[in-house]
């Protein structure tokens, strides 16, 4: 933990993510795993629920995973991580682990955590495995063709939740799916995005130093779902922290703290930008810029405040 | 019974708690499991050795049967020896990862204490929920009472791990008829059983991209084999066909696995597929799985001693299906009568039933293949109802005529 971390060292470090996947252009799930990866220092398992980083990262006969890994299935990388963990006790138990210290990392979309693999992550953690759960949340399925999850943000336009001329995309807040983990008492939980990538990897280091069931929620910004340019991803996920629409903070035994650039506007509140800032940037929220939904920013933007206020208080900085 | 010494003490035990014994003796790395109706003694009883620190195992208590699959699947990929239990919903809940676990080659073993599926809601023994997962990739052994169910679960480890297996085991044994029921069951010396199962050795796979080199195929923290990829048109029937082969192996290994087991127990089960009674002479017989065989060769001695040539095979391998044996066991008998303990609604008969005609086709000749379907929801087969079975069948095999092919037993109108 103590060595400083440096971009020039880390770029030294073999990647264990490797070319020739086919996830799409400007997709921030490799950037997510890579950074994850370079953080993670010694032997590592991998557990991947079904999603675009699985089918798009190892279709037969290729990999592009230079690490041990496994796709069990949607709703259960939670519980193979706790099988895994279970067995590497036992193995140690009777000398047939080498390794004083593994890693196991799952990763699972918004749809594998939100919502299908929820009890599995919830049983999990209560039960103390030994794991990092790293939900990267691009805000829908969009493995299958963008349909809405409880990830998905108030009036995002989905496949499942369309901006008709009725229904201006979905009608539901996004489920505060860090909280909920916080509140099973989990050792560490976090948010981070790979824009802002020092803070990252610094949480992914911290996590991965602590005893006990970890959770990184981390924004991943869909260049195909979200309707942007594909160059503009570490734009998007920048302009997601300047607005609060995705605080960083971590929480570690009972403490919360802000971090980084939300650390920044919570000692300099004028650097807090508009929600609108973040919807223009977006395709999926088109809709909601156009008069008669004025009220669907209005209550995006309170709920925003909202968390943001409680979040500073949490942090004792308010 | 074989001719070699029995060993070990006998012990009253319900056929949940001889499966947790086996469990403990087969040093097995990770339980995890999930309680339900009939199947919660093997738990609960688990979870004693674990507690009171006379296993290794490490023990998770999942929220669901889905994880306790889930982490088997987990558990074994990494390389440990897992072991599961399950009953009718809970293996229902499962259903997704069998295909998974069996498609990973993944040497699970799990103990299903067959129950009725709802709805309506029912705790009693049918044979409907393994039935369903017939399919699944899965070796399906049937007990007949709480001795072989502590024998089989010994000597599925060693099925399911065997080279040229490496698919999970199923061990099925009646709900409450054997699970909540007390017997002398003889429980061998711990060291017998320890030696005879060995310890988990992972599977050699040689990795092109890791320039052929011989690596286990485990997930042991650094050597990157990726398990359970995006597999699509241009491979997954090719990754099917082992599959096929492993549970064909399967039947020989299964055989060599009873007869090696018999020289340390003094037990053996028919030829490990098949157990057969009486079918050297019989005119009749009636073929079943699971705990009512007991009843039925019972049945049957009563009936020999009295001169009526009448059988019994119990199938104790229904997957993988030991059509060879069967024919041969049956290929003299003018009329078999087959018992299902299940339905499949809209099907022709039974799934055993099922089996059992089609295995005939080949035959230039072949009996007249009844099927009896009996006992849902725990519904008792009495002996006065076997008997009656077997004295329509040598009715039926004097005039050679069956009147009714699919009849349904003790079921009121």
């Amino acid at each position: 933990m103590s060595s400083a971390i440096n971009i020039r060292e880390l770029a030294k470090k073999e990647p264990k993510l490797l070319p020739g996947h086919r996830l799409c252009a400007g997709c921030a799930a490799p950037v997510i795993v890579k950074l994850v990866l370079l953080a993670a220092e010694g032997p590592t398992i991998i557990v991947n629920a079904t999603g675009c980083l699985e089918v798009a990262t190892t279709i037969f006969p290729y990999t592009s995973w230079k690490v041990p890994w496994i796709h069990n299935a949607f709703e259960n990388a939670a519980s193979t991580a706790a099988g895994i963990d279970a067995a590497i006790k036992a193995l140690r138990r009777r000398g047939a682990f080498k390794h004083d210290r593994v890693n196991i990392i799952a990763f699972a979309g918004d749809g594998g955590t939100y919502d299908i693999g929820l009890q599995a992550l919830s049983g999990a953690i209560e039960r103390g495995h030994n794991f990092l759960y790293i939900l990267y949340d691009n805000e829908a399925y969009m493995n299958t063709g963008i349909q809405r999850s409880g990830g998905t943000p108030l009036g995002a336009a989905t496949t499942t939740s369309p901006a008709g001329r009725i229904i201006p995309g979905k009608l539901q807040h996004k489920k505060p799916i860090a909280d909920i983990v916080v509140a099973h008492k989990a050792p560490y939980v976090a948010t981070a995005t790979p824009a802002h990538w020092m803070d990252l990897i610094r949480k992914v280091k911290k996590a991965l130093s602590i005893e006990g069931p970890k959770f990184l929620h981390i924004l991943s910004p869909c260049p195909r779902g979200w309707r942007y340019d594909p160059s503009m991803t570490m734009e998007v996920a920048r302009i997601a922290v300047d607005t609060c629409y995705f605080p960083l903070w971590e929480y570690e035994k009972g403490t919360w703290r802000l971090t980084d650039r939300s650390l920044a506007i919570a000692k300099n509140p004028q650097l807090k930008k508009p929600i609108e800032e973040f919807l223009k940037t977006q395709g999926r929220f088109k809709h909601l810029l156009r008069p008669e939904n004025r009220h669907m920013i209005e209550k995006l933007q309170e709920y925003v405040d909202a968390v943001w206020e409680d979040l500073l208080k949490r942090a004792g900085l308010k | 019974m074989a001719a070699e010494k029995v060993r070990g003490v006998v012990m009253g035990l319900n056929g949940d708690e001889a499966v947790a014994w086996a469990v403990k003796q087969c040093n097995v790395d990770v339980v995890a499991a999930y309680p339900i109706t009939p199947q919660t003694i093997i738990v609960e009883r688990f979870s004693e050795f674990v507690a009171n620190g006379e296993v290794n195992t490490e023990f998770v208590p999942v929220e669901s049967e889905h994880s306790a699959l889930s982490a088997c699947v987990g558990a074994a990929a990494a390389g440990a020896r897992a072991f599961t239990a399950t009953a009718s919903q809970g293996l229902a809940l499962m259903w997704e990862i069998l295909y998974i676990a069996s498609g990973l080659r993944l040497p699970i073993v799990m103990a299903v204490v067959n129950r009725a599926l709802s709805a309506p809601i029912n705790i009693h023994c049918d044979h409907s929920d393994t039935m369903g997962a017939r399919d699944s990739g899965w070796i399906q052994l049937y007990v007949e009472d709480s001795q072989e169910a502590y024998d089989t679960v010994i000597q599925a480890f060693r099925i399911a791990e065997h080279p040229d297996v490496l698919l999970p085991v199923m061990v099925n044994l009646d709900g409450f008829f054997l699970s909540h029921t007390l017997q002398d069951v003889r429980i061998l010396p711990d060291e017998v059983v320890k030696k005879f199962v060995g310890t988990r050795e992972p599977t050699k796979v040689k990795v092109p991209y890791l320039n052929n080199k011989e690596v286990p195929l485990v997930l042991d923290g650094e050597t990157p084999i990726t398990l359970g990829p995006l597999d699509l048109q241009d491979y997954y029937f090719e990754h099917k066909m082992p599959q096929i082969i492993a549970m064909e192996n399967a039947k020989k290994v299964i055989k060599e696995v009873n007869e090696e087991y018999a020289k340390i127990s003094g037990r053996k089960y028919g030829n490990g597929l098949i157990v057969p009674y009486g079918l050297e002479d019989a005119d009749v017989a009636i073929v079943l799985l699971g705990s009512a065989a007991g009843t039925v060769r019972y049945v049957a001695r009563k009936l020999r001693e009295n001169g009526y040539k009448v059988g019994v095979l119990r199938i104790r391998a229904f997957r993988p299906f030991p059509i060879e044996d069967i024919v041969e066991k049956l290929r003299n008998v003018k009329v078999v009568c087959v018992m299902d303990r299940s339905v499949s609604f809209g099907a022709h008969g039974g799934p055993l039933f099922m089996e059992i005609r089609s295995a005939f086709y080949d035959m230039p000749e072949r009996p007249i293949i009844l099927n009896y379907i009996y006992g849902l929801g725990g519904r008792d087969l009495p002996p006065s109802t076997i008997k009656d079975i077997f004295m329509e069948l040598l009715d039926i095999a004097k005039t050679g005529q069956a009147r009714q092919l699919i009849k349904y037993v003790g079921v009121r109108e």
